[in-house]
């Protein structure tokens, strides 16, 4: 909402400066997002009248002018401006003029002396763009200043409103409130109704009284259609961003800016038979005055004459009925539409206008009859004519039940001590009216809003009245209290945060990706369901939900390639969506190693990251739970190097290398390593349990076996450890060997196997038998060979 | 005579520079066949009187003689000890070897240390899922459907009922749905807006908060607020104010400005020259939100808040561009570690 602060002060005129009332504004709760002046400052710009004019002896374009600056004797002035004409009254800049950005000085054009410059609103600072010198009306002054003409010294204020406050669109509304706030009595317009002078009645029928509970409807007639808006209406159109069109619906935006009514009006010559006030039927349509043709749904409310929709009601009107430089009769329409109604619709078809904006919040119900009279005197003292008597057709005025509102609640709620007398004080101003009642525990008002404040519902909308104007800020601020009780600290649960910092201590980097990904990102890593689709994405390539974090670190890889590095160790933890079910959106926790498995440095030879560096990772994030690691296929890994984890029985996430067919279509050079566990399986970890400590150090001995190439290692491990003697309490791998040396088709294997006794030292016979004990499994299972 | 052997010894000690070389150089003196032993034979010659003079001389000479060798020794050893460590002295300003620490994201610490200062006043943290119900989002906060308030979030729907959270708000709502009062929680979490330009990333992260009890005023809320603004950017004094706002879910409502940390009020390009910031939204909970939660709001009361992370994390760090946090840039990244 934008306006003229003149026009605001010609209601209220609180002894404020305007940097001091935007202030106020603004902590009233009405906030100001913008206030600048109308134009930037000049000086010495006068009206001027245009006496004559000549061609100029030495330049086509240009011309001598003689002009009446108010001075004893014209001045002579060159003049490029192709509207520059005898008789035109316009701006001039006299010589010793500071104009934004330059000075006008005595010059001499093409030979030609010029004592001053006619100006365009671009060279004023008004516009950005300007077709020649500015025009004024034959009664402008001559010799009076233009920034007093055109009150250029007048600020702008731009409202940004908050939706419950409706009633504020209009300067009736914003003056109301600046009267509340600062306590200065608010002048507003009194409208009176203006003589009929014909008995013309529109025919109107109401077919939806619940969507458009009044309506008010008026033949004005005989309108000169030469008649011009006046300058004085244009400016305070302007200076609210409205443009002049044709001065009756010029008029009606007046209105519509000065009470808050948005008002339409019908040529009535091209209205056919009645006006009927009905939902549309599907399918019907309507050229609306910005030429769009609009198809109806049947949940729209029009004006409909005997053809059909005219007008979308309280939206816009149709180019059927418009009026134009011809129109000389006119039905001015001025009705109340339910924000129920009106909700949503403007959106429905694309539009925003000043008038749905206003009946979506809500427009005072008694106020259609007032700006009918108001806008009807407008039309009669611009455009002549007669007016008709006025048809309202409304039901009968449901009063507004009044507010039960209990002081001691608002003092309770806000934490103030502000006593019923300081209550009432701001009621009063607020045109707030009450009466006391007393129950046994408790006083209670009876509060009447007025009607523009149909925001005003129920007690705390009360209270929130009572805060805002004894001001936000001179409302205590104290410290709360509450039960000094500790909050639970479960230890078997490891939060976020310690895992993400777990990873962070291991060199990863966090990042956060969006949750909604490219459709082909979610297929690489797709399991069989489709991907959760937004309906209205904001891009195509964010238009998935994510059931995988995987592909955001695959973006954020390729953008870092692209912008330099060449190893990462990355990690998102966050959301992925299985379905739009609240239990199935499972938050997990991902990671990438892309690169060597060390950073390059001195002294340590250059590896490639592989597949065991991250396993370790892996492991190392679920501990102390143990994760156990089975080969099943994932569609974006390595089918030899992919893993699925586990714990216990539960599969609990992925790992692995990148499968070679997507790192060639990413066109990666290495290929990424990647892993996803569910972060509901890290969390849980069990609480430690003290076992003794052994007295003696425990005894190791290696064992090196060849075995077949192709045997797992973990299908060993797994069997032998399943049958260890008691006194053997660990058994390790800590070589594989392949190649020179050994018989085709083997490898070598050497495990660390620690023996503990629990009362003594072995004897070497004792610890001979043990490892061949061990030994002894991977023989008889495994065929394998003792190497030596 | 002594005097010259102890001479002889010592230029003979002198001459070796190696702890085996010095055992080679005593035997001459003090070995099997050394000078000493020598001596100490010819002794039985020698009448019992002169027998007894002559030992103590040569005994005052093999004690010369050990004095030199043991400081000999130690000699021999400095040197050694001093080349040793000559030869294994490093050049200390190469670079560690091994993984350099990773770091948190710029919204996860943010995020940590807003987490860490509610629940040092015992705040719980609670969550919620991020595709929401059209219930949890909306209607139960008191936006029924057409509401102008939907129109200022810009919503992502996933199908009818079903769409992307535009607020951490619906958690409060899940929250008071489980828990009875009295409630203390922060709801941290992603959320969404159909919105992306300069200053709009369609995904960015909330804090939400809500307390209530029996008493919790909206003069609570000023202090705890306050308090939390200036221990979060640790300024024992910084200037705060609230002005009345509009939220469905809470009257009265406040926005929250705080003075600006950038220029101290001075007004600057990020202030937009007001010298205030706005920071957060809140006010005290709805009586219609409490009544959809079957929470009697005649007996209790309280109040609720939500911060934008990102703009906590762009002053607090200087950040100039939101868009920066989503593009993962590892050389922006790595500035928080």
């Amino acid at each position: 909402m934008q306006f003229s602060e003149t026009w605001l002060r010609s209601f209220v005129n609180p002894p404020l400066s305007s940097a001091e009332l935007s202030h106020q504004l603004t902590m009233a709760g009405l906030e100001v997002e913008a206030l600048a002046p109308v134009a930037p400052a000049f000086t010495q710009v006068v009206v001027a009248e245009i006496v004559s004019v000549e061609r100029h002896p030495d330049a086509d374009r240009l011309q001598v002018c003689q002009v009446d600056v108010g001075a004893a004797e014209p001045l002579q002035i060159v003049c490029g401006a192709p509207n520059a004409r005898a008789g035109l009254k316009t701006a001039c800049a006299l010589a010793g003029a500071a104009l934004p950005g330059f000075a006008i000085k005595h010059a001499k054009v093409r030979g030609v002396e010029s004592l001053g410059m006619m100006c365009s609103a671009k060279e004023l600072g008004m516009e950005a763009v300007a077709e020649g010198i500015l025009e004024f009306s034959a009664d402008a002054p001559v010799g009076q200043s233009v920034r007093e003409y055109l009150d250029l010294d007048d600020q702008l204020f731009t409202l940004k409103l908050t939706p419950n406050r409706g009633d504020c669109l209009s300067i009736t509304g914003v003056a109301r409130e600046v009267a509340a706030i600062t306590g200065v009595a608010a002048a507003l317009p009194v409208v009176a109704a203006v003589t009929v002078a014909c008995t013309e009645v529109p025919l109107i029928t109401v077919a939806d009284a619940r969507a458009c509970p009044r309506y008010c409807g008026r033949v004005v007639r005989g309108l000169n259609p030469l008649a011009v808006t006046p300058a004085w209406m244009l400016q305070r159109l302007a200076r609210s961003g409205v443009r002049g069109l044709h001065p009756v619906v010029d008029i009606t935006n007046f209105v519509l800016l000065e009470l808050g009514q948005p008002l339409h009006a019908f040529d009535r010559a091209k209205v056919a038979g009645g006006l009927v006030v009905r939902q549309a039927s599907a399918g019907e349509s309507l050229l609306a005055l910005n030429d769009q043709t609009l198809t109806l749904d049947a949940e729209t409310l029009v004006i409909a004459d005997d053809h059909g929709p005219v007008a979308l009601a309280g939206i816009m009107g149709g180019q059927t009925t418009a009026v134009d430089t011809a129109t000389t009769e006119v039905i001015l329409e001025a009705a109340h539409f339910a924000p129920a109604a009106m909700a949503g619709r403007a959106r429905r078809y694309g539009l925003s206008t000043d008038a749905s904006h206003r009946f979506e919040r809500g427009v005072a119900v008694d106020l259609p009859r007032q700006a009918m009279e108001r806008a009807t005197q407008l039309v009669l003292d611009i455009c002549g004519g007669e007016a008709g008597p006025v048809v309202e057709i409304a039901g009968a005025v449901v009063p507004r039940a009044p507010i039960r509102f209990r002081p001691a609640r608002a003092r309770k709620l806000l934490g103030i001590a502000l006593d019923d007398a300081g209550m009432a004080a701001h009621f009063a101003r607020l045109g707030l009216s009450f009466t006391q009642e007393f129950t046994q525990d408790s006083a209670a008002w009876q509060v009447q809003a007025p009607a523009y404040r149909f925001d005003l519902t129920i007690e705390v909308d009360l209270i929130e009245e009572i805060a805002r104007l004894e001001g936000y800020d001179r409302l205590p601020t104290v410290f709360p209290s509450g039960e000094a009780r500790m909050r639970p600290a479960p230890e078997a649960q490891r939060g976020t945060d310690a895992i993400k910092m777990r990873l962070v201590a291991r060199g990863w980097q966090e990042v956060i990706t969006y949750s909604f990904i490219a459709p082909e990102e979610a297929a690489w890593f797709a399991s069989d369901t489709a991907p959760i689709t937004l309906l209205n994405p904001i891009a195509s390539n964010l238009s998935v939900m994510r059931d995988s974090l995987l592909p955001g670190l695959v973006a954020t890889l390729r953008h870092n390639l692209n912008h330099g590095q060449e190893r990462l160790r990355i990690f998102e933890l966050g959301r992925c969506f299985a379905s739009v079910e609240a239990g199935d959106q499972p938050q997990r926790v991902a990671g990438l190693l892309y690169g060597l498995a060390e950073a390059e440095q001195w002294g340590v030879t250059a590896r490639a990251a592989d597949f065991f560096d991250l396993k370790a990772e892996a492991l190392a994030l679920a501990a102390p739970q143990a994760l156990s690691f089975r080969n099943e296929a994932h569609p974006a890994l390595h089918p030899g190097q992919c893993a699925r984890l586990y714990l216990g029985d539960s599969a609990v996430g992925w790992m692995g290398a990148m499968h070679p067919r997507l790192v060639q279509s990413l066109g990666l050079a290495r290929t990424p390593l990647l892993f996803e566990i569910d972060l509901a399986a890290l969390s849980v970890v069990p609480l430690p349990r003290y076992q003794r400590v052994p007295l003696l150090p425990s005894v190791r001995r290696d064992l090196a076996v060849l075995v077949d190439d192709a045997l797992v290692v973990g299908t060993l491990l797994a069997a032998v450890r399943a049958d260890l003697p008691a006194e053997v309490i660990a058994l390790e791998i800590f070589d594989v060997y392949r190649g020179k040396g050994l018989p085709e088709g083997k490898k070598s294997l050497a495990f660390k196997v620690l023996l503990q006794h629990t009362g003594r030292t072995f004897t070497d016979a004792e610890i001979d038998a043990l490892v061949a004990q061990v030994l002894g499994r991977m023989v008889e299972q495994f065929a394998a060979e003792l190497r030596n | 005579m002594s005097d010259a052997i102890l001479k002889d010894a010592e230029l003979a000690f002198a001459s070796v520079d190696s702890l085996p070389l010095l055992d080679q150089a005593k035997a001459r003196f003090l070995g099997k066949q050394g000078w000493v032993t020598e001596q100490m034979k010819a002794l039985s010659a020698l009448p019992p009187e002169a027998k007894r003079e002559a030992g103590a001389a040569i005994n005052r000479v093999k004690d010369g003689i050990e004095t030199l060798l043991k400081a000999r020794r130690t000699a021999i050893q400095e040197a050694e000890l001093a080349r040793q460590l000559a030869a294994e002295s490093l050049d200390i300003t190469l670079p560690g070897r091994g993984e350099a620490a990773g770091g948190l994201h710029p919204v996860s610490r943010t995020l940590a240390r807003i987490e860490a200062l509610f629940c040092s006043l015992g705040f719980a943290v609670a969550d919620g899922p991020e595709i929401e119900t059209d219930f949890h989002n909306f209607t139960a906060l008191n936006i029924p459907e057409d509401h102008p308030a939907r129109a200022m979030h810009d919503t992502f729907y996933l199908d009818a009922g079903r769409l992307l959270r535009t607020h951490t708000s619906p958690v409060q709502v899940r929250y008071m749905q489980e828990n009875p009062p009295p409630i203390r929680i922060i709801a941290p979490g992603r959320v969404y807006r159909c919105d992306s330009d300069v200053t709009h990333t369609p995904m960015f992260h909330q804090v939400e908060g809500l307390w209530i009890d029996e008493t919790a005023s909206f003069a609570d809320l000023k202090g705890l607020l306050a308090d939390f603004m200036a221990r979060f950017f640790e300024r024992e004094n910084l200037p705060v104010r609230f002005r009345p706002s509009f939220f469905p879910f809470t009257e009265p409502s406040a926005e929250m400005d705080i003075g600006c940390v950038m220029c101290g009020g001075a007004g600057c390009r990020v202030c937009s020259h007001t010298g205030w910031l706005e920071v957060l939204g809140c006010g005290m909970v709805h009586p219609n939100v409490l009544g959809h939660v079957e929470i009697d709001s005649e007996r209790w009361q309280g109040f609720a808040f939500g911060l934008g992370v990102e703009r906590l994390a762009m002053l607090r760090y200087g950040v100039d561009d939101l868009r920066l946090f989503f593009e993962n840039d590892l050389r922006f990244l790595k500035q928080f570690a």
